[in-house]
């Protein structure tokens, strides 16, 4: 468990534009030299020392970013063990592009706070840091537990659990045959069954890895809500980030009456971004429940737009302002262009201040790069901080797909060399033991349940 | 009245197949011993299937022998049929059964255990442990008799308040017809174990010559003589088959119209049974769609008239037992010698246990078998010599000795046991063992047989032969690696006529030996070689060959499991002072108090956030204590 090699980003993304993959372990230095390319030729990187070059991924020798990278030997390390950093420019997508081909390359996804762990267990921290090093495994647990509870009924672990079935199945039907070699019950499972389930189960984890990219994005990105009185352009104001007509835009208050979610990159940040129905009290049942969803969004966003309409009196309205607290927030004065006076604004600015205030035209496109700007400015600012276990969390979701994908393809090796039961069995396991770490579940308890749920054995 | 009656270093309750290898152990490894019975009579008895192994079951018995137990060797001598089961399913899976002669698997073991130094054997009824300042002195029996002991193996099996269950009759009883031990439990409370009540059950047993075998079909042996012990070969003997037939509509109407007269479903039974052996009712009103389930008849011996009905384990009344068996082919006019009967039992509660099977509670108290909570000669066996073992070290202060999960089924079996509990009477399983394709019933010895020698329970002759064959293997994987074949004409023929895709280019024949086509025996055809070794040691060849890539693979596991498993934690850490521990695991490991952070990770409750807690905490201690010494 201590020794093999783990790998995570380590600077809250977004902070200052660099975001850093660190590895620490054994097999450092071997998976930093795989999957760098230096710009000039470098032989052994000297230690503490920063290279400039191209992160690369080893399987097509395609360029991923361009990057510093810095090998440190133990024991002159934070954790006491080898060390690589890798810094890279382009905001989260290359970030965690690094990192996945890190994992892919052998290293382990770090769990949280493990960095600090190793350091204290290789004797870099003394013990009066030890206490602060618990506090930061409990509360980035706990995080991650808030997180994993959230995904547990979201729609991954639904489509998990779809292809975790038929295999548990399966295994279960291999396992009941080989414990109970005389039952009709059980005869063997043929292998072309054993074949189909895998190759469906396949596709549904290659589907599944390749939405992967786009769904971290929606899971990844920082979160955003426009919120506001109906009407005074909300969905205006998506459509133009998007630079595409998503959401409906009419005069008639109230017309959006749901959640409506999107992912975009402003400036290399990637934005999750969540249009949402105009607050207010209303008697119809179907906008009543969207204004519920905008509430729930609101509570949940780590970066909120408040837009507001010029051409109308401002009342701050209560609810919003609450929910918004602390937290980041721009106050979008949006309908500019049919404004005949700019002193509005001014007072407006003073009014909202300390909040930075956005005078833009959805509808014109005028301010747009101001938005960019002020959005950027949030979160290079430090304000707006991507959880650091949200990207944790999902990252290591692929790893375990990618890992059950491995295993299937065993199975299917295994199946088609002719190899015997027992040595497919193995392969069954470690697929359902990879897709058990997205769920959570362990197979020992169900997989004996399974048995005896579906075949009559007994003296 | 108590009166002194003699003192001993260890003492065994119960002569079972735990109680029989715990106390052979203990006494062969010098400690003067007492096995204590109900009843001489019911020695090694086994109160329901006549077999001994299967997948599994079998690993146990063949680590057993590997460690120096006695069940294999004994079954060697009392078997009436050997099979080789799961030969299609790869060689991890391949397991022996043997049907036993019980009586002769009896008298085989009393006379062991008759002729073994420092064993004394008596019957007696144990009715209480002696315990002061939470070590066991000794125990008690019915008659007043008072033995001192340092250590004390409990291996009461089903009988600690035992209690037959037969339709709505129902009434004080061991298996079998034996008596129940009616005190003893009360006072395992009194002295602060946790007792709990699991229920077992067995079918009726039915008169040969009241048998249409012409109406089932038959099962033989294998041809093969193949043994359990690696001691060797045994002579081999005529085999004896069994039988299959099958349940009917009418059987299962029989159950339907009778059910409301089930123990079971009246709510007369409390004991928690096991799902993997339900009884004929239960299995007709689970499996509803099912039109018949399999019934195997088996001989319960050479010279005994009397069938075992395998797959018809029931607790409903007599007549109706006799009505149901009547309905199944072949068994129109049987006549039935026992009826079937589901047992109530008290066992312990085995997360008491340390993975020595020593009482956390009681010093020098083990126990094992089923009043561990598991079910099965084997698997009691299996415990009984870890126990007896470990009673013995107890004695002799020595260390104990831990089997761990990756190293045996033994290990995998207690470790189950100790740290996650059970809730049925728990059965060993292959699919139980996650190194299931290290822990092969063809080399218990590779795994066991070293630290058996060690222990003084191997002996020499024995160890040597180990050793030979040991050398043989690894000299025989060398050859092979030497050999090279080319791709001539004669090599692709004779590839093609085995099915086996012809060379393309010059391969070592210990690579050719990988493709699944080909056997060990073909490799050496195609090198036109020969080997005087023995299948023993081709057979070991042939599969660390074949399965090296997956070998490899499980042998990564283990180190890393063992990484886990050699962090010991303090005995006395008190969890409920650790800061950042979730409360539920904080209960857990305080209930369990894990020897490992290995054995912490796995029980239930326990996250891999809290094993990062208390490995910081651990690290913590032993600076704190380095300072200490320092200071
Ligand atoms: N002139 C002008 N009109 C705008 C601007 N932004 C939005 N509008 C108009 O305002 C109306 C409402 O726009 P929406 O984007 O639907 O407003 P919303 O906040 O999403 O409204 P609800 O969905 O009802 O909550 C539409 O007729 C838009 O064309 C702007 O910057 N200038
Ligand atoms: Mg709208």
């Amino acid at each position: 468990m201590l020794e093999d090699t783990i790998a995570a980003i380590s600077t809250p993304p977004g902070e200052g534009g660099i975001g850093i993959v660190r590895m620490s372990g054994s097999a450092a230095e071997a998976i930093g030299l795989a999957t760098f390319n230096f710009a000039s030729r470098v032989d052994k990187p000297i230690t503490h020392h920063l290279y400039y070059g191209h992160v690369i991924n080893p399987i097509n020798g395609k360029i991923i970013d361009e990057a510093l990278i810095s090998f440190m030997r133990a024991p002159h390390t934070f954790t006491r063990e080898d060390v690589v950093e890798v810094n890279c420019h382009g905001g989260i997508l290359p970030l965690t592009k690094t990192l996945e081909i890190i994992l892919a390359q052998g290293a382990r996804m770090a769990t949280p706070g493990e960095f600090t762990q190793r350091a204290f267990l290789n004797g870099r921290i003394d013990l009066a840091q030890a206490e602060a090093v618990i506090q930061v495994i409990r509360a980035k647990t706990d995080i991650a537990m808030e997180l994993g509870v959230k995904q547990l009924v979201g729609q991954l672990s639904r489509e998990v659990s779809a292809i975790r079935k038929p295999l548990l199945t399966i295994l279960a039907h291999v396992e009941a045959s080989i414990d109970y070699p005389e039952h009709q019950d059980v005869e063997e499972l043929a292998r072309d069954e054993i074949l189909r389930v895998s190759i469906l189960c396949l596709d549904k984890i290659n589907t599944l890895v390749a939405t992967a990219d786009k769904g971290r994005i929606l899971r990844e990105g920082i979160r955003t809500a426009i919120v506001g009185s109906p009407n005074v352009g909300k969905s205006s104001l998506l459509n133009v980030l998007l630079g595409q007509q998503r959401a409906i835009v009419t005069d008639i208050p109230g017309t959006t009456r749901d959640v409506l979610e999107e992912s975009l990159n402003v400036g290399g940040v990637a934005l999750t971004i969540v249009d949402t129905a105009g607050i207010r009290d209303t008697a119809d049942e179907i906008e009543r429940m969207g204004v519920e969803r905008s509430r729930q969004a609101l509570a949940d966003a780590d970066l909120i737009l408040y837009v507001l309409d010029v051409t109308e009196e401002w009342v701050p309205d209560n609810e919003i302002m609450r929910a918004i607290g602390a937290k980041p927030c721009i106050i979008i004065a949006n309908k500019v262009d049919l404004l005949l006076s700019v002193d509005i604004l001014t007072t407006l600015s003073q009014t909202v201040a300390p909040k930075p205030l956005v005078a833009m035209s959805a509808t014109e496109m005028l301010g747009l790069t101001d938005l960019e700007e002020a959005i950027i400015q949030q979160v290079f600012s430090g304000s707006v901080r991507a959880e650091e276990s949200i990207m944790v969390t999902s990252t290591r979701h692929k790893n375990a797909l990618l890992r059950t994908h491995t295993a299937l393809s065993d199975v299917q090796d295994a199946i088609n060399l002719g190899y015997a039961v027992d040595l497919i069995a193995i392969d069954l396991h470690s697929a359902l033991e990879a897709l058990g770490e997205i769920t959570g579940e362990n197979i020992g308890p169900d997989l004996v349940e399974e048995i005896f749920s579906n075949f009559c054995i007994g003296k | 009245m108590t009166y002194f009656a003699g003192e001993y270093d260890v003492i065994v309750i119960g002569a079972g197949h735990a109680g029989c290898e715990a106390s052979l152990a203990s006494a062969r490894l010098g400690c003067k011993t007492l096995l204590l019975t109900l009843n001489l009579e019911a020695i090694a008895l086994m109160p329901c299937n006549p077999a001994i192994g299967g997948p599994a079951k079998g690993h146990l018995v063949r680590e057993v022998d590997a460690l120096g137990g006695q069940m294999a060797r004994t079954i060697d001598q009392a078997r009436i049929q050997i099979r080789m089961l799961n030969t299609a399913k790869g060689p991890a899976v391949h397991a022996l059964r043997a049907q036993a002669d019980k009586n002769l698997y009896q008298w085989e073991m009393r006379r062991t255990l008759e002729n073994t130094a420092n064993l004394d054997l008596r019957q007696a009824m144990v009715e209480q442990l002696k315990v002061k300042a939470g070590k066991v002195q000794g125990i008690v029996t019915r008659t007043g008799a008072l033995y001192r002991a340092h250590a004390v193996v409990i291996t009461t099996g089903t009988y600690l308040k035992g209690r037959i269950i037969i339709g709505s009759l129902h009434y004080q009883g061991g298996p079998n017809g034996q008596l129940a031990s009616t005190k003893l439990s009360s006072n395992l409370k009194q002295v602060g174990l946790d007792l709990r009540r699991f229920k077992t059950g067995t079918p009726a047993r039915i008169h040969r010559d009241s048998i249409d075998f012409s109406k089932t079909v038959i099962q033989p042996g294998d041809e093969e003589n193949f043994p359990f012990s690696f001691a060797g070969t045994p002579t081999q003997r005529k085999q004896v088959p069994c039988w299959l037939t099958h349940t009917t509509a009418e059987t299962h109407r029989i159950i339907h119209a009778n059910l409301h007269r089930s123990p079971l479903y009246a709510g007369d039974i409390q004991g928690i049974g096991p799902r993997y052996c339900p009884s004929i009712e239960d299995k007709v009103v689970r499996f509803k769609d099912r039109p018949t389930h399999q019934v195997f008849l088996e001989p319960e011996g050479y010279d005994s008239a009397e069938y075992y009905v395998q797959g018809m384990s029931t607790s409903l009344p007599e007549d109706v037992q006799v009505a149901m068996l009547k309905s199944i082919p072949g068994l129109e006019n049987v006549k039935m010698m026992r009826p079937g009967y589901a047992i109530e039992y008290d066992c312990l509660d085995p997360l008491q246990l340390q993975p020595t099977l020593e009482s956390k509670v009681i010093e020098g108290l083990f126990s094992a078998g089923q009043i561990n909570g598991s079910s099965g000669y084997e698997e009691a066996a299996a415990q009984g010599l870890v126990a007896g073992i470990n009673a013995a070290h107890v004695v002799q202060e020595q260390a104990p000795i831990l089997v761990d999960r990756s190293m045996a089924y033994i290990g995998v079996l207690i470790d189950d046991l100790v740290t996650k509990g059970t809730l049925e009477p728990y059965r060993m399983m292959t699919s139980r063992a996650e190194y299931r394709l290290l822990l092969r019933q063809d080399n218990a010895d590779e795994r066991l047989t070293p630290l058996g020698y060690e222990l003084g329970l191997i002996d020499e002759a024995r160890y040597q032969s180990f050793l030979t064959k040991r050398t043989d293997v690894a000299a025989e994987r060398t050859r092979l690696e030497k050999i090279t074949l080319s791709p001539s004409e004669q090599v692709n023929k004779m590839l093609t006529s085995f099915a086996s895709q012809p060379l393309k280019a010059a391969v070592a024949a210990s690579q050719l030996l990988k493709r699944p086509e080909l056997s060990y025996a073909n490799i050496l055809q195609l090198a036109g070689e020969t080997s005087p070794l023995s299948s023993l040691v081709t057979n070991q060849v042939e599969i660390q060959v074949k399965y090296q890539g997956y070998i490899e693979k499980q042998q990564l596991q283990i180190e890393k499991y063992k990484k886990m498993e050699n962090r010991i934690i303090p005995e006395e850490l008190s969890y409920s002072e650790l800061e950042g521990l979730s409360r539920e695991a904080a209960e857990k490991l305080a209930k369990i108090k894990p020897r490992s952070l290995g054995q912490a990770s796995r029980i239930s409750g326990v996250s891999p956030a809290d094993i990062a807690v208390l490995l910081v905490y651990l690290e913590q201690r032993r600076r704190r204590g380095g300072i200490v010494h320092v200071g």
